[in-house]
């Protein structure tokens, strides 16, 4: 997962790219078969500890999810938390300081 | 009453099932993700299941940013926002797909109320942008055009 977060003027712009699959369950292997659902369901993203975002997913968000959002009260150097679960269970969590414009 | 042997293997029995029924459930710990909103396959039904019953409001103060025409429906970028103050929740429809429920962003008190995020889109469609606001749901719609759908093989 790659996150990047930057702060100009008191408000941080945090972008994130998350490599998944994403699979809807409707997509067919070359034989037909029936590829399993295979998606995040949820992305939380904590600055210093408290929770600035929240979005949950569904399987008609893109392979590869790009999400970006703002939020107030940033500072460089604090740490942006975000992690992610999907409808298998798996997940992941990944921290990136917030650096300066 | 002193522990017999009985009880205290009983208790410890029943510990072990609650152990493991914790160890299930960190998934569904960091919120409720909304099943049946997802599952939803009608547009109507799927803003029913995740508002309930909600008044809805056309409103201009909701902004898509999208392209007019989108050559690859894998990959539609979407940037939605909204100048409404007091918005808790945006989310994002299109009746192109099974599940027309796309994405859910709650508008957490420290968050914007704009958010990009690049979604499917199986043929051309709207696109429907819901914005709560306290009890009152607030609706804007875009056509966007799909030259290779999204979805599928």
């Amino acid at each position: 997962m790659k996150i990047k977060a930057v702060v100009q003027n008191n408000v941080v712009a945090v972008k994130m790219l998350i490599p998944h699959p994403m699979e809807t369950g409707r997509r067919k292997e070359q034989n037909g078969a029936i590829v399993p659902a295979h998606f995040i369901t949820e992305v939380t993203a904590s600055c210093n500890g408290e929770t600035v975002f929240h979005a949950e997913l569904g399987p008609g968000v893109s392979k590869d999810p790009y999400l970006s959002f703002q939020f107030t009260g940033g500072k460089a150097g604090e740490k942006m938390k975000v992690s992610w679960v999907d409808n298998k269970g798996g997940t992941e969590t990944a921290e990136e300081p917030i650096t300066a414009m | 009453m002193g522990i017999s042997r009985r009880n205290f293997c009983k208790t410890i029995a029943g510990s072990a099932v609650s152990v493991a029924v914790l160890a299930a459930m960190p998934v569904r710990l960091l919120a409720s993700w909304s099943d049946k909103a997802f599952a939803a396959d009608k547009l109507e039904d799927a803003i029913a299941a995740k508002y309930g019953a909600l008044p809805i409001e056309e409103s201009t103060a909701i902004q898509i940013k999208a392209p007019e025409i989108a050559e690859n429906g894998a990959f539609v970028p979407v940037t939605v926002s909204t100048t409404i103050p007091g918005a808790t929740n945006i989310s994002i429809f299109t009746p192109a797909n099974f599940s027309p429920m796309v994405a859910s962003f709650d508008v957490l008190p420290r968050m914007k109320p704009e958010v990009s995020v690049r979604i499917r889109m199986a043929k051309t469609a709207n696109l429907v942008v819901i914005a709560q606001v306290g009890g009152k749901l607030y609706r804007a719609t875009r056509e966007i055009k799909v030259t290779i759908g999204g979805c599928g093989g």
